[in-house]
């Protein structure tokens, strides 16, 4: 039964997948290709966040430093140095480096504190490097930002359209497998029952800096991908609304699932898009935001486990229900 | 035979200022059968925290297999050898009852940072897991969720993952308890059984002493947080001081 149903998800998102891959071949539209690359940018991004989030069960309010790190990295190496390959693997190089450092020791905070406590901490942290980003002038060019060029082969539209296509795929394939590697299952308990993991025989920091380096890193290449989308970087890459977004995207897709990660990210930025466009109809589709608050607290409340855990477990309950009902017989 | 494999010494902690153990000194030997017994609050599963490292002392020592452990994590201790299980129920509940003794294994056989292998891929931990289940007569429900059993098979959940540990101590704290009465003996032939096999040192709390009284090798009762007699079942039952601190007669100073 599981088989199947494996089988059967698999060969939706291989049917997904390759009607993406094949959509340039058959259409050209210019504005949804550089939207379809903004919804890939921004999986690889929600992808990251779930890890913790959904997975490990850490709450953080600081995601966007690591997505901003990636863009200014990319930025600046571009910027200061010609937009060669050989420096794009270097800004690549550094992003990965930086970010896990930084995860390295946020993760180590998760030690001495736990829930809203460390999620403001990040979200303090996160602050500091925005702050950073707006004072070190001569490398950011404060908050105004910078254009910066990049290497051949990132110029083409649809080659980028590619990269980050394929860049999506690579995350996915490779958390989806890391979520199911012991280690990942053991991240899945600690969410579960943080004791109950130490008194398996599990040293629980451990595990939370694992995830928070690998979450860590990703968020930095999506920020590498979306600086280079733009070819250009200001201080609005670590600002709140990033990390919101994620947030966004994980629990309206689906808190602890990949694929969660990657609708909520179509979902949130074409919404985006569709509602921008219609500020032309009525002023209030400039303020777009408050319909994300509205459509937001509704998810909350009516479909906490987001649209891909609401159907997995309407799904569940279709097939176990016989087995609830003898349950209940044997309990009365 | 005798070579002791727990000790406390002056075991003592206190909350503000209440002492919830206070001053307990004990020696377990190795593969003995000890039960605590107690009325309620006498400290019995604070004493456990103490052990298992979920509290440390504000005085004393735990010493195991000669090794002063008292400022070991739970983590630590269940790597030396000391497992337990929780009387209130804590196990992961939203994963299935396969995932939570898996994971005991997975522990077990030190399969901790393997990150690009599939879980899967190590099928012999999945027939261990369901072994155990067997053991507790749990395995069919292997696929439910943990949150989905009724109370007293989250119980025999949380034995089987004590269990899937394989530590040389086993702490059980009330194993039985919520369970429906047919469910009790199941449970009580689960730790004959691995009493039988020898080579664990069990200690258990229990409220029903009458039911444990003939598996015990020894028995210690707890009252306010002391150490109140600790010897054989017989002699417990002889004991004047016990029997009225159970009758309620017994008031501390």
């Amino acid at each position: 039964m599981k088989w199947t149903y494996n089988n059967r998800a698999n060969a939706i998102y291989f049917i997904i997948a390759a009607f993406l891959l094949l959509l340039p071949f058959v259409h050209d539209s210019r504005s949804l290709f550089i939207l379809l690359t903004q919804v890939f940018i921004f999986s690889i991004f929600a992808m990251s966040y779930d890890l913790l989030l959904g997975f490990t069960g850490i709450v953080s309010f600081g995601h966007a430093m690591y997505f901003g790190i990636g863009a200014y990295a990319i930025g600046v190496f571009m910027k200061r140095y010609e937009p060669t390959n050989l420096n794009f693997v270097l800004a690549i190089l550094t992003t990965i480096l930086l970010t896990a450092i930084i995860s390295f020791f946020v993760g180590l905070l998760t030690l001495r504190l736990k829930s809203h406590f460390y999620a403001m901490l990040t979200l303090s942290l996160s602050g500091l490097f925005l702050v950073l980003a707006e004072k070190w002038r001569t490398l950011t060019y404060g908050n105004d930002g910078f254009t910066f060029r990049v290497p051949e082969i990132l110029k083409d539209r649809t080659d980028f359209y590619f990269i980050c296509l394929i860049c999506m795929i690579a995350v996915f394939l490779i958390l989806s497998r890391f979520t199911n590697s012991p280690v990942g299952r053991v991240l899945q308990a600690i969410r579960e029952n943080e004791q109950r993991t130490e008194s398996l025989g599990y040293q629980v920091l451990h595990y939370k800096i694992i995830a928070s380096i690998i979450s860590g890193i990703f968020a930095g290449i999506a920020g590498i991908l979306y600086a280079v989308s733009l070819r250009f970087v200001n201080t609005s890459v670590f600002a709140l609304d990033i990390t919101l977004d994620a947030l966004l995207m994980t629990i309206i897709g689906g808190v602890g699932t990949l694929v969660g990660a990657i609708i909520g990210a179509g979902l949130i930025e074409f919404a985006h898009h569709w509602l921008t466009a219609l500020a032309k109809e009525h002023w209030i589709f400039e303020r777009w935001i408050i319909f994300f608050g509205i459509i937001y607290i509704l998810a909350v409340m009516f479909f906490p486990l987001g649209i891909v855990g609401t159907l997995k477990s309407i799904n569940w309950k279709r097939r176990k229900k016989p087995d609830v009902k003898k349950e209940e017989k044997l309990a009365g | 035979m005798m070579t002791t494999l727990i000790e406390t010494k002056d075991l003592t902690i206190t909350f503000g200022g209440h002492i919830a153990v206070d001053g307990v000194t004990i020696a377990v030997p190795k593969n003995h059968f000890k039960s605590i017994i107690g009325p309620n609050g006498a400290g019995k599963t604070t004493f456990f925290n103490l052990l298992s490292g979920q509290l440390s002392p504000s005085k004393g020592s735990i010493l195991f297999n000669g090794k002063d452990i008292t400022k070991f994590t739970p983590t630590k201790r269940t790597r030396e050898g000391i497992g337990r299980s929780f009387q209130i129920t804590n196990v992961f509940p939203n994963l299935t009852v396969l995932e939570n003794v898996r994971l005991a294994v997975q522990s077990q056989r030190g399969l901790r940072y393997t990150m690009f292998s599939h879980f899967k891929k190590y099928k012999d931990f999945e027939t261990k897991s369901i072994d155990w289940l067997k053991l507790v007569l749990l395995d069919e429900k292997k696929d439910s969720l943990a949150k989905n059993l009724a109370h007293g098979e989250k119980r025999k959940l949380e034995i089987a993952m004590l269990l899937a540990l394989e530590t040389e101590v086993l702490l059980l704290d009330e194993p039985t308890a919520g369970m429906s009465l047919e469910e009790v003996p199941a449970i009580l032939e689960v730790i004959k059984k691995i009493k039988e096999q020898g080579n664990r040192t069990i200690i258990l709390i229990e409220h029903k002493m009458d039911m444990i009284l003939d598996l015990s090798d020894s028995v210690m009762v707890l009252f306010n947080g002391r150490l109140l007699a600790d010897g054989t079942p017989n002699e417990i039952m002889q004991n004047e001081l016990v029997q009225s601190a159970y009758l309620g007669g017994l008031h501390d100073e």
